[in-house]
């Protein structure tokens, strides 16, 4: 019999409780979007831009329509309702009409009896395109005579802080350009899902998404359908990483559904994944620092410009990111900070992993070295001196407010003991440089160890609301006390299910928690981005819990009961919702107090490099981590060393390469993902200072390893070869000088 | 066309365009989903069986190929002692998140442990280096593995 009694041990709050979905992931049983499938199902196809930018002269569905097997061929007239869609702003077409944008829109989707009959319906589609000449380049993008991707013109948004006097006169100055790559979210579980029409005239969607209402918000419309005869239901989501804030293939599923009375999957493949979801920023940042002799920082100058591509996405949320953050995790009396998001004819940018902070942090903590070494300063005591901290000022006018405990991280991590030297010689091959190809024998091997610290918001920013919601029934039945809980949050793979199930047996005091299916029938839970989830969803999940309880003690009234139990004759359910506290956008000078709450990371690296081929071993990664309370300690130290490996990845190997707008490397074997050799041993330090207004004091946990790692195996990079390397993802040409990349060059 | 093949220890057969790979007749001709198809590539792992006991990524290999032949997935290890170990291991050490590379990472680490019941830390690095994983970073996946092994060295069959 269960009882209810809160105690240590049933897996609540603060314990590493296993996940609730572990066996059926590691069996093979966990259903994921796709492995849908239904009696009678059609599999769905689309066809895409191979061009840039490009003028549709004319598209001619006939032969397709024709093939063995096609059930329906849509294109843009084919759409209902309105013809576009977008997480914010509404500017991306269903299937393209006019123009293209980027290759790789959709222009046509297919329906058929098999996978095979709809990708050779694809190739039967004639385009007429009228081939233009596609801007590609971000710098390009802000001439006032360069081609418009859009109407208004090329910029999406364009933020601008000035904060103390920018003017204000310094004794040291240094000043630096830096960029990163175009790196691709990756997620193993390809954009996948099954919509099902419905008897009322409505769809039902099966899908793998980050956030079921804001998809629901953009598909609706389109279709041409009321919101109530459009239902989503969450399906297993093979991981995201932000590649799943935009909607992908969820309208055309419908539409094809829709049209054809049949149910339509649509499950991309690899190559197509890369076209399918938006990347992460590509940036340039100039910046320039100025400090006093002792250290002290004056003035932060930095002018950032991130390439959204042909689409809004979010931008505007990304750039609004980059250019608060970019002063660091310092406190700066003084700046004048500057960033642009443009559109130009690349793939869309968006979501990943780090939000804007990961490029920042490339580019301030290399200042701060160079700044250190500018005043002959040890680059830890530098940061120390320099570190925010509660009460500081940041550049926007926002007070630091709640936990912000940067120097005990800082200590923390340089305290973490360091990996010992190694003789080069007599190594196993796996533990050199190139590795198991054998490529270095250990002949001109240099060791370095750099450190980064940056910081992360966290939930949404500059003024929304994005609340959860959560419904929480206590009943009871033959084995005991039950709780069931329902959100529409999305777990894609971070643990947030088993979260919510600590939280319920923390606040209920039951072992039993069972968690109904996520789907639009319950309030929206927000995003599974932002590391904001644990706090939200998790908050809405306490709240609820906790009118439960007190209900269940109003029933109790002053009898003493070993088990509240015997008071469950009826259940008792409650609805709540949580809120964060309110934030505010920014005004014409970048004044404003536009972010919730910040996580704090800092990072060392030791790594080894063959200079004489261009040859990077990792040896450790030491992550000390803001976690204000670890709700699941080994599901924390599962988020710092997954974003560490994504962190790691960005530094060293993954890059889109776009040659004219087109990617060039579409594949897990053209992009490289850190695999088993590339990833040393990480070893994590959880700093908990809870959090004031977050349930248990926690703080999102997804990102500061990624924001703060890149800056960190770059830093160390320098450290070993003496070079500037002012470019992520470093290659191996940059580290043995054929590569070398422009110093310093005048911004825009 | 027709191909019959022995899958878990049963006698399957599909009917195939020539060009299905043995990880599409699998999933959609066989209904069994546990094998994964994150790239079709040969680049991840996520599709790993083995194929007359030897380990194969089955998106690299022809449907056809596999006619007459005995294949074994992750929806076919639930009852070995081995794998049962690897599996326990890979919940207990926190090795799973999103789970798609899991069934992959559970047949490649059976495999090894079965050819080499204690592997060094470099071993297991250079066998599993064909398995991808986005989310874990590795480290509590090789936690998992010395956690299996250790424990059926503890208690032999
Ligand atoms: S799906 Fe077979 S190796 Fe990736
Ligand atoms: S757990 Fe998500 S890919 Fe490995």
């Amino acid at each position: 019999m269960t009882a209810i009694r809160p105690r240590a041990g049933i897996g609540g709050v603060g314990e590493s409780a296993p996940r609730v979905d572990g066996l059926p992931k590691v069996k093979g049983e966990f259903e994921y979007a796709s492995d849908l499938r239904r009696e009678g199902m059609l599999w769905g196809e689309t066809l895409r831009s191979p061009h840039p930018s490009a003028r549709i002269r004319s598209i001619d569905v006939s032969q397709a329509a024709v093939r063995p097997g096609v059930r329906a061929v849509l294109v843009a007239a084919d759409v209902p309702g309105r013809p576009r869609f977008g997480l914010d702003v509404k500017d991306q077409p269903v299937l393209a009409a006019e123009v293209v944008r980027y290759a790789g829109e959709p222009v046509a989707v297919v329906a058929a009896d098999s996978q095979e009959a709809a990708r050779q319906a694809i190739r039967a589609i004639a385009v007429d395109y009228e081939v233009l000449q596609p801007l590609t380049d971000m710098e390009a993008a802000l001439h006032p005579d360069a081609p418009r991707v859009h109407p208004g013109g090329n910029v999406v948004r364009d933020v601008r802080i000035l904060h103390g006097d920018p003017d204000a006169a310094a004794e040291v100055w240094v000043e630096g350009y830096y960029e990163t790559g175009m790196q691709d979210q990756a997620p193993l579980g390809p954009e996948a899902g099954l919509a099902v029409p419905a008897v009322d005239g409505g769809v039902d969607l099966h899908v793998a998404t980050q956030w079921l209402h804001a998809d629901h918000e953009q598909i609706a419309p389109c279709l041409g359908l009321p919101e109530e005869k459009v239902r989503l239901h969450l399906s297993g989501v093979g991981g995201a990483f932000g590649a799943r804030e935009d909607v992908s293939m969820q309208i055309h599923a419908c539409l094809l559904a829709l049209r054809t009375g049949r149910p339509v999957k649509m499950a991309y493949s690899r190559p197509e994944s890369f076209s399918g979801h938006v990347h992460r920023h590509p940036s340039r940042i100039w910046m320039r620092h100025g400090a006093r002799r002792d250290g002290t920082l004056v003035v932060v100058h930095a002018r950032l410009l991130i390439d959204g591509g042909a689409y809004t996405s979010t931008s505007p949320a990304v750039i609004g990111n980059a250019t608060t953050f970019a002063a660091g995790p310092y406190d700066v009396p003084n700046a004048s900070l500057h960033g642009t998001a443009v559109f130009t004819n690349n793939p869309p940018c968006g979501a990943m992993r780090g939000f804007g902070a990961v490029q920042a942090c490339f580019a301030y903590e290399a200042q701060m070295d160079r700044l250190a070494a500018a005043l002959y300063m040890d680059p830890l005591a530098l940061r120390l001196k320099n570190a925010m901290r509660p009460g500081t000022v940041m550049p926007t006018g926002q007070v630091v407010g709640g936990s912000a405990p940067v120097r005990k991280l800082i200590q923390g991590c340089a305290a973490m003991p360091l990996p010992p030297e190694e003789a080069a010689g007599g190594r196993d091959p796996i533990r050199l440089p190139g590795g198991a190809g054998n490529t270095s024998r250990g002949e001109g091997l240099a060791r370095g160890a750099g450190y980064a610290v940056g910081f992360k918001n966290l939930a949404y920013s500059e003024g929304f609301d994005d609340s959860s919601q959560a419904w929480v029934r206590l009943s009871r039945d033959g084995q005991g006390a039950m709780a069931e809980v329902k959100t529409a949050a999305v777990e894609v793979g971070q643990g947030l299910d088993t979260i919510v199930a600590q939280i319920v047996r923390s606040e209920l005091g039951v072992e039993r928690v069972v968690q109904l299916p996520p789907d639009t029938a319950i309030g929206s839970a927000g995003s599974s981005s932002a590391s904001r989830q644990t706090m939200m969803t998790g908050g809405a999940v306490q709240l609820a819990c906790q009118a439960v309880r007190a209900e269940l003690e109003a029933r109790a009234g002053h009898h003493e009961v070993p088990d509240l139990i015997e008071f469950l004759d009826s259940p008792i359910e409650a609805v709540r919702t949580f809120h964060h506290r309110p934030t505010r956008a920014l005004d014409g000078t970048g004044q404003g107090e536009p972010h919730v709450a910040f996580a704090f990371g800092a990072a060392r690296a030791v790594v080894e490099v063959d200079r004489d081929l261009g040859l990077v071993r990792v040896v450790q990664l030491a992550v000390a981590q803001d976690v204000g309370r670890a709700l699941n300690p080994q599901s924390v130290l599962g988020q710092i060393e997954g974003g560490s490996a994504q962190g790691l990845g960005f530094a060293l190997m993954e890059e889109i390469d776009l040659a004219g707008g087109l990617v060039r490397n579409a594949s897990f074997t053209d992009y490289l993902l850190p695999t088993t050799l590339d990833m040393p041993p990480v070893v994590s330090l959880l700093v908990e200072e809870p959090e004031p207004g977050m349930p248990f004091g926690a703080k999102g946990v997804g990102e500061p390893s990624t924001v703060v790692v890149p800056a960190a195996v770059v830093a160390a990079l320098r450290a070993a070869t003496g070079r500037a390397l002012s470019r992520a993802p470093v290659k191996p040409d940059d580290l043995v000088g054929l590569r070398t990349f422009p110093g310093y060059r005048p911004p825009p | 066309m027709i191909v019959r093949l022995q899958v878990n220890g049963a006698r399957r057969e599909a009917d195939v365009w020539p060009g299905t790979s043995l990880l599409t007749l699998l999933r959609d001709h066989l209904g069994l989903y546990g094998s994964k198809n994150a790239c079709e590539q040969g680049e991840c792992g996520s599709c790993s069986v083995w194929l007359d006991g030897e380990l194969v990524c089955s998106c690299l290999v022809l449907g056809a190929q596999a006619g007459g032949r005995e294949v074994l997935t992750v929806e076919g290890l639930n009852l070995e002692r081995q794998a049962g170990a690897v599996q326990a291991a890979f919940v207990e050490a926190g090795a799973v998140q999103c789970g798609f590379c899991t069934p992959g990472f559970v047949v490649a680490v059976t495999d090894l442990l079965s050819n080499d019941p204690a592997p060094s830390e470099a071993s297991i690095r250079e066998a599993l280096s064909g398995n991808l994983c986005r989310c874990t970073g590795y480290a509590k996946i090789l936690d998992a593995v010395n956690l299996a092994a250790g424990r059926l060295r503890d208690s032999p069959a």
